[in-house]
């Protein structure tokens, strides 16, 4: 099973890389970007566990590790059960 | 008064912290290594500067599930003093001991340079032997020293006097200028509600021998000892 | 089998393929050939090199290591040795500059510890082309952020070098990473594999498919196909590395190793041949027992990668599950994958059937060493074209100018990305003339400076190779250090070129006079050839790294002035020589006219001056003139100094105004002195036969410098500063 899990900053954390990849990007001349924000892929390889445990596992390992709740929040999905 | 320091794999700055404890300040000092679940009776925990992990994930982030921190925290809970510099002040925050998180220097660069903080609270473990105000050149070295707390904890931090140090310039002024990271507030030290857990990104070791520059970090170290 | 396509692939000409068949006795099986081809590349084996490096001095009664070894030792003193030297990274800095830096750090690093030091102090000699140009400003952002993230992450600091800025450099960007360490004179370890039936461990990272063919890149010019290349760069892993050398210095400490060997260039081949050459032993290993992190890997590919952070030990068979305990502390691998044999051949095994079975003697030591063809330059450059008499006025703005080259400017954007004071050495802050780290516990202190102005080399080879050493030398002086031991990095184009491979036998003919005039040792170094793109070669650019001891580092002094009102005094004295010279090059564009000339005799007086006047306590600050000559060399005093106050000067030379400002005639300093002091050091340059002249004062919101009389520069110390400072971040900030 793969899941994966993206972590990006919370909307009211301010994300310094983010903005200076937006200003490249309009200096290249894609002036419609109008935002973007910077975050983390994890894509974890799961065995020996049913979809229901993943599930309940899956979110807990994201928060209590690999995102810092205090500024990060996460989305997860299964992308290949 | 004896120290532990711990040493996470990729610690680099606990050899220069046990030397001046040891050789300057003068005080019985030992490592205590991250896999152990002894602290050895000691009096103060110091959790040192470096790239604990490789500061891989966040900084801090892996560090702070290390076996000997079960033992710091309930240390930490008990009254026990911990005071964790740059990368150790991570792992607090990352502990939860300290409130708050660390984000990227606001030029997204590396900053190895001497700054100046100004004391904000003298009633302190660590700042008694100081004055409110005084100006400490220290030196930092850092990529995650941008200070981020959501507001209703800024407002507690604030209202509780947990900001130990704060960046300022020569004369004391909290100016942008002088706040080279970007960290809300000035904030360049924090202490927890209780007072016996303090975190500062700056480096007092680096600041500890007159021929390195500055002497002004020992007055952390004196204060230390001197309400032992 | 083995058809001419396979052999340009692997960089070796046909008469080495023969000799190859000759010495083995058959023709090689591929994994054999690619042995060959990294083995016999010029990165590895120094064939065109070795000829002329011959005649560098190498012998002192304070080396304890000279070359042939990962690093050289010098011994300073209490028990305590010095290991050092600089390695280049440039091919690889070309093709992606973040990792290509970071890994020659981590490459120079490995070389240190492996020999049993603990690395205390990096430096680095970048350079790149000029900054307008944009892919310059990338190279130059990714190298440095490169060697900041390894450097810091290892906890070593990065102390100094030195950033140059030059079109030649626009396709090769240069990166001579330098590394020092210190260790106790009886604990040092050497590349030695013992006795035969000694175990072989790997130990560190695993194998994968990086790298591969790194040595015989960077023994080949690039051209427009090099874009496929780029899987030939490595990845680097600090974290790994740190845990590397914590892991290593424990097993030396505890004295459970016997040889120890990091695998840099050529991986496992270089690390297992040369360690058994080395001890005049065999050495066999099975690759189904080496840790890989890739799939389906071939002994060709698990041979020639270069993945980083690995060492190849040798160790008693019952002390081996000690040394295991110890990597596994620190979560390493640590695997025992061979034992030393007798017989002299390295034989390596592969799904059960032997898969190399080559004799290392003719891997190590039979690489043919080349005589190659050398042509001399022509003069002609030699002569400056006809210079428009210099204007009067303008002088300051000419300063200011030279102040806003980059080559001149500041760098603290650079050392500022730097951890420079992890450790708690260092007793200075970059910038200044040398390095200055304290020895704890002590009173002695390090200085050391890296220096080579390829201009020079350029125009005049053997007198740019003199100078590279005597500046290196001068800087350490300034500190009151004296120098104990080189070594050096030579940058060169493609040397099947006759007049490239002239430039290289001159450049090592005027280093090797200067050493033995100052008789210091040369412990090692690297050669980095074929710094060419399509068809453009590099400058010669030799970097030198000088390590020289203070004595008591309570008597340190700094280029910056100390106070107001102290007497500045120029000891040395200024010809008319423009030649080479930075404002040559920036006020009329010109790289012309021959390099100044110097005399070692002359310069050597000038550095004992200086040194003994700084341990009779004489002097209040002290500096080298080098580029930008005296006026940036006495505007640089003021910046360095705490205040930042400036000082007034008048010259009388009978010489051209700009010659006496802005030449860089050699064997020159600039000092400050107290006013009572004064004669008691006019006294000290006359004993010893060097021209000194009090020229000015300190002091004051201006730098003021009049020739006869006349007032050639009057600007604000203040602005000066700014542009100093501001020249290299306005390139970066983003607009």
């Amino acid at each position: 099973m793969k899941i994966r899990i993206l972590v990006s900053f919370k909307d009211s954390v301010l994300d310094p890389q983010g903005q200076t990849v937006k200003n490249a990007l309009h200096t290249l001349g894609y002036g419609f970007i109008k935002d973007v924000r910077q975050g983390k892929v994890f894509e974890l390889e799961l065995a020996g566990i049913s979809r229901a445990d993943a599930e309940k596992a899956i979110p807990e390992i994201a928060d209590k590790v690999l995102a810092n709740p205090i500024i990060e929040k996460f989305t997860w999905q299964i992308i290949d059960a | 008064m004896k120290f532990g320091v711990v040493v996470f794999p990729g610690s680099n700055c606990d050899f220069d912290i046990f030397y001046v404890l040891k050789n300057v300040v003068k005080q019985p000092t030992t490592f205590l290594w991250h896999k152990d679940h002894d602290l050895r009776g000691v009096d103060c925990v110091v959790l040192p500067g470096g790239f604990a992990h490789g500061d891989y994930l966040r900084s801090g982030a892996i560090a702070r599930f290390s076996p000997l921190m079960k033992e710091v925290k309930e240390f930490a809970d008990r009254g026990g003093l911990v005071m964790g510099i740059c990368n150790g002040f991570q792992v607090l925050l990352e502990l939860g001991l300290l409130p708050g998180a660390m984000l990227r220097n606001k030029n997204l660069k590396f900053l190895c340079q001497f700054v100046r903080i100004r004391i904000e609270n003298e009633k302190t473990r660590f700042t008694n032997k100081g004055k409110k105000g005084q100006v400490l050149s220290i030196p930092i070295a850092h990529f995650d020293g941008n200070y981020y707390a959501p507001p209703e904890t800024l407002e507690e931090i604030e209202a509780n006097g947990q900001a130990v140090f704060r960046y300022s310039d020569d004369a004391g002024n909290l100016t942008e200028e002088a706040n080279v990271n970007g960290s809300l507030h000035n904030i360049a030290g924090l202490m927890n509600k209780r007072g016996n857990v303090m975190g500062m990104m700056p480096h007092p070791e680096r600041a500890s021998e007159a021929l390195l520059g500055s002497a002004d970090g020992r007055v952390i170290f004196e204060s230390l000892i001197a309400r032992f | 089998m083995i058809d001419q396509k396979i052999l340009d692939d692997h960089n070796l000409t046909r008469n080495e393929y023969d000799l190859v068949v000759k010495l083995i006795g058959r023709e090689p099986n591929i994994t054999e050939l690619g042995i060959f081809s990294v083995m016999w590349s010029e990165h590895c084996s120094y064939k065109s090199s070795k000829f002329y490096l011959k005649q560098l001095p190498t012998k002192g009664k304070n080396v304890v290591q000279g070359p042939g070894e990962n690093a050289g030792i010098i011994d300073i003193g209490g028990g305590q040795v010095i290991v050092f030297k600089i390695e280049s990274h440039n091919h690889p800095s070309f093709i992606e500059p973040f990792q290509g830096a970071a890994t020659g750090v981590g490459g120079i690093l490995r070389d240190i510890f492996t020999m049993g030091a603990r690395p205390i102090a990096l430096m680095d000699s970048l350079r790149f082309g000029p900054l307008t140009v944009p892919k310059n400003k990338a190279i130059m952002d990714g190298v440095v952020s490169g060697i900041s993230s390894y450097g810091n992450s290892m906890g070593v600091p990065t102390v100094g070098g030195e950033v140059y800025f030059n079109d030649c450099y626009s396709l090769n960007p240069l990166v001579n990473v330098f590394c020092l360490g210190i260790a106790e004179k009886e604990k040092i370890f050497y590349a030695k594999t013992g006795g035969s039936g000694n175990a072989v461990l790997y130990v560190g990272s695993k194998t994968g498919r990086d790298g591969i063919h790194g040595a015989s890149m960077a023994s080949a010019e690039f051209g427009k196909e090099t874009e496929h290349k780029r899987p030939n760069v490595q990845v680097g892993d600090p974290f790994k590395e740190k845990l590397l050398v914590e892991a290593c210095l424990e097993v030396m400490a505890q004295e459970l190793i016997v040889g120890i060997q990091d695998m840099g260039a050529a991986g496992l081949t270089c690390s297992t041949s040369e360690m058994a050459a080395k001890s005049g032993t065999g050495i066999e290993i099975d690759l189904d027992l080496v840790p890989q992190r890739e799939e389906g890997m071939t002994p060709y590919e698990i041979m020639l990668s270069e993945s980083q952070e690995r060492m190849l030990i040798s160790a008693k068979p019952e002390k081996v599950k000690a040394v295991k305990d110890v990597f596994a502390k620190w979560d390493l691998d640590a695997v025992e994958i061979g034992k030393v044999i007798d017989g002299g051949q390295l034989k390596v095994w592969f799904g059960g059937k032997l898969a190399v079975d080559l004799p290392v003697a003719a891997i190590v030591d039979l690489c043919p060493m080349y005589e190659r063809p050398v042509q001399a330059a022509a003069q002609s450059r030699h002569e400056i074209k006809e210079l428009t008499h210099p204007l009067a006025g303008d002088y300051g703005l000419i300063l200011t100018k030279l102040l806003s080259s980059p080559t001149i400017a500041d760098k603290e954007w650079v050392y500022r990305q730097y951890d420079h004071m992890v450790l708690t050495n260092t007793a200075i802050l970059p910038g200044a003339d040398a390095a200055v780290l304290r020895i704890k516990d002590t009173k002695k202190a390090l200085a050391m400076t890296l220096d080579g102005n390829s201009l020079y080399a350029h125009l005049d080879p053997r007198r740019g190779g003199l100078i590279a050493v005597a500046e290196a030398c001068r800087n350490l002086a300034c500190h009151g250090a004296r120098p104990v031991g080189v070594t050096n990095c030579l940058n060169f184009g493609n040397p099947e070129k006759p007049e490239v491979m002239w430039q290289f036998k001159e450049v090592v003919e005027g280093m090797s006079e200067a050493c033995r005039a100052f008789k210091i040792p040369v412990t090692g170094g690297n050669v980095s050839f074929y710094n060419d793109t399509e068809g453009v070669s590099i400058y010669p650019t030799p970097v030198l790294g000088v390590v020289g001891l203070i004595a008591d580092i309570d008597a340190l002094v700094m280029p910056g002035f100390k106070e107001e009102g102290d007497v500045v005094v120029l000891l040395g004295e200024t010809r008319e020589e423009l030649g080479g010279s930075e404002y040559l090059k920036v006020r009329f564009g010109r790289e012309e006219g021959r390099p100044p000339s110097i005399d070692l005799a002359r310069e050597k007086a000038v550095q004992e001056l200086c040194l003994e006047a700084i341990e009779k306590g004489l002097l209040q600050s002290a500096h080298d003139i080098s580029e930008g000559g005296l006026a940036v060399c006495a505007a640089e005093c003021s910046f360095f100094s705490k205040e930042k106050f400036g000082c007034e000067i008048d010259l009388h030379e009978e010489i051209r105004s700009d010659a006496l400002l802005f030449g860089e005639t050699q064997s020159r300093l600039l000092a400050s002195v107290k006013p009572w002091r004064l004669k008691k050091l006019l006294g000290l340059a006359e004993k010893k036969g060097v021209k000194a002249a009090a020229i000015g004062r300190t002091g004051g919101k201006n730098l003021v410098i009049k020739h006869k009389e006349r007032k050639l520069v009057n600007i604000s110390v203040e602005d000066g500063y700014k542009t100093w400072k501001e020249t290299i971040p306005n390139y970066f900030r983003i607009k």
